[in-house]
């Protein structure tokens, strides 16, 4: 079907394009102005080229805070995906439950950022915190100010803690749209609980999982306010991510230059990722849509 | 294929039922010969799908038992029931091809690889999708996909019924002709026991050598498309079935004449004064009714004509309660006043809703 043309809209959209341009494009062009700049400040530029791009990505600074960030963000997918997905399948799917589960399951998602991290950053601590100092007791030599692997639990657990009902959230929101009749249908044809699973349930859900990956991956890649409370980056560098260290390059050390590169860099990783994403899991629509000949739904 | 009894059958959502109104089905007890094409008809929320859950297995009935062929199946689950049922959205695996739609009951059952591929084979080719068999199922459209549905109850061997819940109800008006037809052909190939849940009286009629009327919860009439048109049991069936449906009116009895205001009736049969108290009714069809200008009959008033094509149906009211009457497409009348003729054979007593035989 042709969608009717009508240039008139264009006029309609355009306040929206100005502010937009006015509160996002302009700062982004600032910062690419200063990625191919060097200054010293007051007001002095000086040509800088590609330099700041080539000197990071030949930065094992740089290197080893990209991995520390891919590391994180594939663990918290790998995590919270197939746990929220568990979380969706097990909650009730009508009755009184249902808004109980519904409200404590958004309680975390309400909670702002740096009170998660100053709430974990409590729980943790190996002195007062009810976390950390049971751990303690128990002799389990946790503590997340000196050992990386602690931190590192710790912050992905917090993560988890944080984000897991949104993707629960999502995938109950798939699974309720399933109407009786598909489970029926499977209890007919003498389907087990796993091709249930299998065949009705996860292709039912593939739109919101697109969704859930897509928000958790954006999520955790941007990810700042809570480790770096919990930890603020340490112990050393060990969950030192691309935003933390990006945030010590640009006010700690005030590297314009070198932090405006690292910025559309980072930009751009997660961009290219996402649409990497968001390709491979349309992709099978796709296909379907060419070889659909009817109106079918 | 088999025979299914459904004895002393009742059921209710409540726990603990108290009155006869908690109940969505009523207590019956109703036959499914081995082989026979049914319909269920009756209007929404009157315990039809009930009914069709409680054979399937997916329910299980508050009270009494399903046979099939004298086998107690009332606690035994859906899986170990070979019942097949298509619902009236399609249900079909939307990852699957086709051919892994139709082989799915079947693996899950653990059949043989060689006759897994002979049964689909042949049942694709009976539902005319051999050249689709390689397609992803979910692409299809919808009468397609209720083919699907349909394929994978007769890809089972031991398949006892197949029971079909207003199967055509998202498809195209045009497709459903052409699709009611292969399921006829189906049915006359493979000779299932088949029960065809539907709200629509013309599918129903066309369809089953057999009709199970139910209202309410309640089976009103069990019968071939003849009888419920020309005796039926229950006020309802009258009504729901036919269009316009039967002319139902208020009366007295007395022996073989009744009187509706003013005016006497004669019924052609002598009947049982009713008990006192009891709702009396006449029911005519308006197709054994017959309009004259002047002559015989009982005065009545013409409220308006409508031209239907083939034949003309007249709004009218006689002592005040408004008929329809089918006239021949030539009908003219001048003015409001006409005259109505009633054959007396044609002529139905109710009392309390249902049906009561009269004497010659």
């Amino acid at each position: 079907m042709e969608k009717p043309l009508n240039n008139k809209a264009w006029f309609l959209v355009l306040p929206v394009f100005v502010l937009v341009a006015f509160s996002a494009l302009l700062p982004l062009m600032t910062v690419v102005n200063y990625a191919f700049q060097d200054t010293f400040g007051n007001n002095q530029f000086f040509w800088a080229g590609t330099d700041w791009f080539e000197k990071l990505l030949h930065s094992d600074r740089f290197g080893e805070a990209l991995i520390r960030q891919v590391l994180f963000s594939g663990l918290i997918l790998a995590i919270e995906v197939p746990l929220g997905i568990a979380v969706a399948l097990c909650m009730p799917r009508k009755g009184l439950w249902v808004p109980v589960c519904l409200v404590l399951m958004a309680l975390p998602l309400l909670i702002p950022w740096n009170v998660v991290g100053t709430i974990w950053q409590i729980f943790g601590r190996v002195d007062i915190g009810l976390l950390g100092h049971v751990l303690y007791s128990l002799g389990i030599d946790y503590n997340y100010t000196q050992d990386p692997l602690s931190a590192w639990i710790t912050v992905v657990v917090m993560d988890v803690w944080h984000w897991t009902s949104l993707v629960a959230l999502l995938c109950y929101a798939g699974l309720q749209s399933i109407p009786d009749a598909f489970y029926q249908a499977a209890r007919i044809d003498g389907a087990s609980r796993w091709s249930v699973f299998r065949h009705i349930q996860l292709p039912k859900m593939d739109r919101v999982l697109l969704i859930a990956v897509l928000l958790r991956f954006m999520d955790s890649f941007m990810i700042y306010t809570e480790p770096f409370v919990v930890t603020g980056g340490g112990p050393g560098n060990s969950t030192t991510f691309l935003s933390i260290d990006l945030v010590k390059l640009a006010i700690g050390q005030f590297d314009l230059g070198p932090a405006a590169a690292m910025s559309l860099i980072y930009f751009l990783i997660i961009l290219l990722m996402s649409w990497v994403f968001y390709t491979v899991m349309t992709k099978q629509d796709e296909q379907d849509q060419n070889r659909k000949t009817g109106g079918g739904e | 294929m088999a025979r299914i009894d459904l004895v002393d059958l009742a059921h209710s959502y409540m726990s603990n039922p108290a009155s006869r109104a908690d109940y969505a089905l009523k207590e019956m007890t109703l036959s499914w010969e081995d082989g026979g094409a049914y319909a269920l008809l009756g209007p929404s929320g009157c315990g039809k799908t009930t009914l069709l859950n409680i054979m399937s297995g997916l329910l299980v009935p508050s009270q009494g038992r399903v046979l099939f062929d004298g086998r107690d199946m009332t606690q035994i689950i859906t899986e170990d029931r070979n019942i097949a049922q298509v619902f009236q959205f399609p249900v079909i695996y939307d990852t699957m091809t086709v051919r892994q739609n139709l082989e799915f009951p079947l693996r899950n059952r653990g059949v043989p690889e060689a006759e897994i591929k002979t049964r689909v084979a042949e049942i694709a080719e009976s539902l005319h999708m051999t050249a689709e068999l390689d397609h992803k199922a979910r692409g299809l459209t919808a009468d397609a996909k209720q083919k699907i549905s349909l394929g994978r109850g007769l890809v089972r061997q031991d398949t006892a019924a197949i029971l079909f819940d207003e199967p055509l109800t998202v498809i195209d008006p045009h497709l459903k002709w052409v699709l009611r037809r292969q399921l006829k052909d189906l049915h006359r190939r493979y000779d299932f026991t088949m029960v065809y849940v539907t709200h629509d009286q013309t599918e129903a009629l066309t369809f089953a050598d057999k009709v199970v009327v139910m209202y309410d919860g309640e089976v009103v009439q069990v019968g071939t498309p003849e009888e419920l048109f020309e005796r039926p049991a229950h006020t309802f069936v009258g009504y729901f079935i036919g269009s316009p449906g039967m002319n139902v009116l208020p009366c007295r009895v007395e022996g073989s004449t009744a009187h509706v205001g003013g005016q006497a009736l004669d019924l052609g049969r002598g009947y049982a004064p009713p008990a006192a108290g009891a709702k009396v009714e006449l029911g005519v069809r308006p197709e054994f009714l017959g309009l004259a200008a002047d002559g015989q009959g009982c005065p009545v008033t013409i409220q308006a004509m409508e031209d239907v094509g083939r034949y003309k149906i007249a709004r009218v009211t006689l002592e005040g309660h408004p008929m329809a009457v089918v006239a021949p497409e030539s009908a003219r009348f001048d003015g409001d006043r006409a005259r109505l003729s009633i054959d007396p054979g044609r002529i139905n007593l109710y009392v309390n809703d249902h049906l009561v035989e009269g004497s010659l």
